[in-house]
């Protein structure tokens, strides 16, 4: 409809015009040509190149060291936010608030620190160091070490999203059916999980994003043995540094994947579940 | 100043807001925009603020076509029904923000505002209240803050969207009172959309009753409650029993119902009767009655026809141990339009 | 009543007495309160807190002086500068254009609004180490964007400004997300009471929108920030990594770890705890500051 005249919130059309341009621009360049980088970087000498890289044996045990702590740390996060969810939302205790800042104390933490913290515990030098050793149990520069500094970075992706969810949900819900004779357990199952089942997937989408994706604090604790304790971050980083550029980006641009397929599922997520939504991190 | 509103079509994608409105608003009147939700009152309000533009028509401000002039140009002042008040800024900040934002020798010097300032929250009976920030202010404060914000830019004309709706009813009534009295102390024209009859009919000079985009009646408060002219305006203000029937010689007839009808059309026709209108009569129709409350001064009377049919009678308290049982009932007032 | 009244001892029937309350009153008739929190407490402390002291520890073990020597020596220092300088920059950046792209998001209706809304989540999704290699590649001399500096002087790889690149990508969604539920909640007719008040639309964005939009603009700034200032892995791609010039902090305490310097690893960790904890504490008190105007 051709409108001849403006509403006063609305803004001219130069201006919108301008402002559209410029996001469209600082978008690409900062989002796009990445990404686009990735492929074209991993595709310069040809699919098959690209595809041997990936399908190469330190590639495929990267990827699945890095299924194995997704596979371990995602559902560790969600029981814990679940619990602390409960507990915050659905409860009234003294120190509340505190619990919820140190809650989302790891999204404060450089990854550096969070992987440093496993190695002055359960490092060599480290508490636990010389017992570990008689036990003959090896947790930093092991898989234990990479999946608990995994679990450290995302713990906080379920709880946030969970707890203002539930506590926009208040509890009436739950006094009804707690009052009707259901059990704890049952009154979870039957009434607060249906409510928030969307809102746990969305919390479950972005911590596997993460614990997929996790470079600082996997790269202190790891090691880096090439088909042992290396994640596919930092198998990208090693063949990186090799200069194997074109198997790097290869491996690169399968994790560019995952970051397309949760951003389009995430954006499913937000479209059919308006109550869902990001909370940043 | 004086507002013409001429012929002014509005519509919202396919939903037609406005239907040809025309309207003329006097200077120094006060004028409530009556109708149900949706009946185009808030489009025509802000089409006057210049908030909404019309598809057609015309708006002039004495004389001068401002249909298409934009709303910071207009120099109107506008109430929210939400107020609208910025809530980062002090109360004084404000109701100062209109003298602020002037340029040049337009504004006002700093002593100017902070003078005008006092002044208005006198006016609204806020002083002392300048400091507080808006979360701090109870519904009615809020109000009266957003009141004197508009008055503070000495507005030709004052427009108010349901200036009453957020309020609880105690407030509401003070309120009213207080709006009567800020728009006698300043003469400025103001116009107030509403549906709550009782408000306008109380508050307002005319009322200009507005129904599906049109303009049924205007008058003053009296005329469209005693000569509705159409059968909305009559089941829209004030209470009203309905009755579908037909007229014929100076008669209306709806089952058991009987009613003087003189020079109403024959044919089918509509009739509403007010219930203080229906009185004892033994020369009238028969019903029953259902059950009497008495409210202060009336006795408010549930009455059922013999057909089933019910209608509410009241009468003055005295007489509310007349009514039990069966009783012969007539109108002293009908007004029957032509169904349609 | 006189003094003697008040300070004789009153008798009082003990049924009057309210009863103590627990400290954990059952305010709610909602089971699982003591499992799930005990639950919370415990993988909390076990994970994060107990952990984290570790650093304070491990720092301890250093005289005043020592740890004043490596944590704050010529080459910590330099790499706080950068780290904290860079962040800065990054998430200023972020300000500036999250602010216009959240407006164009919740504002306007464009081509493709869909798949950038998406987008913006893009750093939070993209391993850092991917973000670090695709960056370095593009800003490298020889590279897409690179070779277009390269002529004008600038050196945006291996260089500090690289560092302010990688912040500014990793920053990216914090200001954008954080700003766009209250911009759409900013309900439109305060605009119109401005411009009804005579405000021009400059006017009222200036003083009206953006005021209110100050509260989420900060919180999202420090977010911004604190996430900058940790940041590892888009960093070491494309910083070059020289001591002094463009090595950053998070890089600066796995160097000293490789060396088997724990103590000076922890006490650089334990300077970096203290900002970010800092910056929570600034986070909590704008999101604080902003709740009493709504």
């Amino acid at each position: 409809m051709a409108r001849r005249f403006r509403h006063p919130t609305e803004d001219p059309t130069w201006a919108k015009a301008l402002i559209v341009t410029v996001v469209l621009a600082f978008l690409g360049l900062v989002l796009i040509l990445p990404l686009a980088a990735v492929f074209a970087e991993a595709l310069r000498k040809g699919l098959g190149a690209a595809l041997a890289a990936i399908s190469d044996a330190d590639a495929l045990a990267a990827v699945r060291l890095t299924l194995i702590t997704a596979a371990i740390s995602v559902p560790f996060n969600a029981l814990f936010g679940l619990c602390a969810a409960w507990a915050i939302a659905k409860h009234e205790f003294p120190g509340k608030s505190l619990l919820i800042t140190l809650i989302d104390l790891p999204f404060s933490v450089s990854p550096v620190v969070a992987g440093l913290i496993y190695v002055l515990v359960f490092g060599l030098q480290g508490w636990f160091g010389e017992r570990l050793i008689d036990h003959d149990i090896k947790i930093i520069f092991a898989t234990p070490g990479i999946i608990l500094a995994t679990i450290f970075v995302t713990l906080p992706f379920v709880a946030r999203e969970l707890i203002p969810l539930m506590q926009e949900q208040g509890v009436s819900e739950e006094e009804a059916a707690v009052s009707m004779g259901a059990s704890g357990l049952r009154t979870f199952w039957r009434v607060t999980a249906p409510n928030v089942r969307w809102g746990l997937l969305y919390g479950v989408l972005l911590c596997n994003a993460r614990a997929m994706g996790e470079f600082g604090a996997v790269s202190v604790v790891s090691g880096h043995i090439r088909g042992l304790t290396n994640t596919m971050p930092l198998h990208v980083e090693i063949l990186y540094n090799e200069y194997n550029f074109v198997a790097a980006f290869a491996v690169a641009a399968l994790l560019c994947l995952l970051a397309v397929l949760t951003l389009v599922l995430k954006t499913a997520l937000e479209a059919a579940q308006p109550a869902v939504r990001g909370r940043g991190h | 100043m004086t507002i013409s509103i001429r012929s002014v079509e509005k519509q919202f994608g396919r939903y037609p807001a406005l239907g040809g409105v025309s309207l003329e608003i006097a200077e120094g009147e006060l004028l409530a925009l009556l109708g149900p939700s949706g009946s185009g009152k808030t489009t025509l309000l802000r089409v006057i603020a210049g908030l909404e533009f019309p598809d057609s028509g015309q708006v002039l401000f004495d004389d001068q076509d401002v249909t298409f002039a934009s709303a910071a140009a207009r120099r109107v002042g506008f109430v929210f029904q939400q107020y609208a008040l910025f809530k980062h800024m002090t109360v004084a900040r404000n109701i100062a923000f209109g003298l602020d934002v002037r340029k040049g020798k337009d504004k006002p010097s700093k002593v100017e505002i902070t003078r005008r300032v006092d002044e208005l929250l006198k006016l609204v009976e806020l002083d002392g209240l300048g400091g507080r920030s808006p979360s701090q202010l109870s519904g009615g404060q809020r109000q009266r803050v957003a009141l004197s914000r508009a008055l503070a830019v000495q507005p030709r004309v004052l427009l108010l969207d349901e200036p009453f709706g957020a309020l609880d009813a105690t407030v509401r009534k003070s309120l009213r009172k207080e709006l009567r009295r800020v728009h006698d102390a300043t003469g400025v024209t103001t116009i107030f959309v509403t549906h709550d009859q009782e408000e306008a009919l109380e508050l307002a000079d005319r009322v200009a009753i507005l129904n599906q985009g049109r303009i049924e009646q205007i008058g003053a408060p009296h005329e469209v409650h005693d000569q509705p002219v159409s059968p909305f305006v009559c089941g829209f203000v004030g209470e009203a029993n309905r009755f579908e029937g037909t007229a014929a010689g100076g008669r209306f007839t709806s089952g058991p119902v009987i009613l003087a009808a003189a020079g109403a059309a024959d044919g089918a026709a509509t009739a509403f009767v007010r219930p203080h209108d229906l009185v004892l009569d033994e020369a009238g129709f028969s019903a029953r009655v259902a059950r009497v409350a008495v409210q202060g001064p009336l006795a408010h009377v549930d009455a059922v026809l013999a057909d089933g049919r019910r209608l509410e009678v009241t009468a003055a308290r005295d007489d509310a141990g007349k009514f039990s049982g069966e009783v012969r009932l007539a109108a002293r007032k009908v007004h029957v339009f032509p169904a349609g | 009543m006189t003094a003697d009244t008040v300070l004789a001892p009153r008798k009082r029937p003990v049924a009057a007495r309210p009863p103590r309350r627990p400290l954990f009153r059952r305010r709610s008739a909602i089971p699982g309160f003591g499992l799930t929190l005990g639950v919370t407490l415990t993988l909390l402390s076990l994970i994060v807190l107990i952990p984290l002291s570790a650093v304070a520890l491990k720092a301890a073990q250093l005289s005043p002086h020592e740890f004043i020597a490596v944590a704050f020596s010529q080459r910590a220092l330099a790499a706080y500068r950068l780290t904290f300088g860079a962040a800065l920059v990054a998430a200023l950046i972020n300000g500036v254009f999250g602010v216009l792209t959240a407006w164009a998001l919740v504002r306007y209706d464009f081509p493709g609004k869909g798949v950038v809304n998406a987008l913006v989540d893009l750093p939070f999704a993209l391993p850092t180490a991917v973000a670090g290699i695709a960056l370095a590649t593009l800003y490298a001399p020889n590279g897409w964007i690179g070779a277009y500096l390269t002529p004008l002087g600038v050196k945006a790889a291996y260089n500090p400004i690289g560092v302010v690149i990688a912040l500014t990508f990793i920053g990216l969604p914090f200001v954008v997300r954080t700003l766009e539920p209250v911009l759409r909640d900013l309900s439109a007719d305060v605009e119109e009471a401005a411009a009804s008040l005579g405000a021009s639309r400059l006017a009222t964005i200036a003083r009206v929108v953006l005021p209110a939009l100050a509260p989420a603009w900060m919180t999202g700034f420090a977010m911004a920030f604190a996430r900058g200032v940790g940041e590892y892995g888009s960093v070491i791609f494309i910083a070059g990594n020289m001591p002094y010039k463009s090595e950053i902090a998070p890089l600066l305490i796995i160097i000293q770890l490789e060396q088997y310097e724990y103590q000076a690893a922890a006490a650089i960790a334990l300077v970096m705890l203290a900002v970010s904890f800092l910056m929570l504490f600034v986070i909590n008190a704008v999101q604080a500051w902003a709740r009493r105007y709504s």
